[in-house]
């Protein structure tokens, strides 16, 4: 039983990390896409434009970086192995 | 089993007080800031030397990108949000130093951080604004999302915490298993990525930081 456990706690965190970092993955691109279009239509808009964009990234980046704290958890932290 | 990234490595005890690693390499960084403000301007002039016009170079280049932010005055922000950027590029870069490790990598620090900034937001707030019309904020654009805000002040210093914590740690830790198994030359290239991370984590806390503080005391002269 608790090997059970451990080994799931194994496949739960790897599929934390890997599933989780898609969907933020995906977003990341498009607002680089984004920002990249903006630049070039209008390259004087860079400081600002560049800015919002840092700060949206990390706002992204925050669901990836849960995955990556939900898998630490079961790695290291898991309240249910002993 | 080795201790994990979230359990603190003790070095010493002081009295009954169990002092960690990134207690002692925050001491250190702190002592290393103040001297060197403290030679930097210990004969301020005019036209100052290298030094003092380096310090100066610095200082307005954060002036110049909050202004940008918030929108008004920096100088009430800066002492906060200048110190806060400086000490987190010591602190994420303390890592190509050998034998040191970053204080940000352990939860402890981001946590301390994150919660000066979340009191720091109110106190700001507060005081340009009032207290009522400050607590009125919540309310907005309607008081229905009053739980919601009440759970985003929350949620966006967990994250802020969070995100430093994360990639500080999980660069550490992607350091450790490169070198455990490719040995000498591999690591390198990701060291030099530390490098970026570490800059661009200490500027993202700062922005977001920046951001929140903005928020707080709501956008412009013109309010």
């Amino acid at each position: 039983m608790e090997s059970n456990l451990q080994v799931w706690s194994i496949i739960g965190a790897a599929v934390a990390v890997s599933f989780g970092a898609i969907g933020p993955a995906l977003a990341e691109g498009r607002a680089i896409a984004a920002a990249m279009d903006g630049i070039a239509r209008q390259p004087e808009s860079v400081g600002p434009l560049s800015r919002t964009l840092f700060v949206g990234l990390a706002m992204i980046e925050t669901m990836a970086i849960y995955c990556l704290v939900i898998a630490l958890l079961l790695l290291y932290a898991n309240p249910f192995i002993g | 089993m080795a201790a994990g990234p979230l359990a603190p490595e003790i070095l010493f005890h002081l009295g009954p007080v169990p002092i960690s690693r990134p207690v002692v390499t925050t001491w250190g960084i702190m002592a290393v800031l103040v001297v060197g403000a403290w030679l930097g301007l210990r004969r301020a002039r005019v036209h100052g030397g290298t030094f003092q016009t380096v310090l100066e170079i610095v200082v307005e280049a954060l002036a110049t990108q909050i202004r940008d932010v918030i929108q008004r005055e920096p100088w009430p922000y800066l002492p906060l949000l200048g110190t806060l950027f400086i000490f987190l590029v010591f602190a994420n870069l303390s890592a190509i130093v050998p034998g040191m490790k970053p204080p940000t990598g352990h939860i402890e620090t981001p946590a301390v951080l994150a919660v000066i900034v979340f009191l720091s937001v109110h106190y700001f707030g507060v005081r340009a604004r009032g207290l009522l019309a400050y607590l009125r904020r919540y309310t907005r654009p309607n008081p229905l999302l009053l739980p919601l805000n009440l759970l985003s002040e929350i949620t966006r210093t967990f994250s802020l915490m969070v995100r430093l914590f994360g990639n500080m740690m999980s660069h550490e830790l992607v350091i450790a298993i490169v070198a455990y198994m490719a040995g000498l030359l591999l690591p390198i290239p990701f060291m030099a990525l530390g490098i970026l991370i570490g800059l661009i984590q200490a500027y993202i806390f700062t922005v977001l930081a920046t951001v929140f503080i903005a928020a707080g005391i709501g956008g412009g002269e013109s309010e």
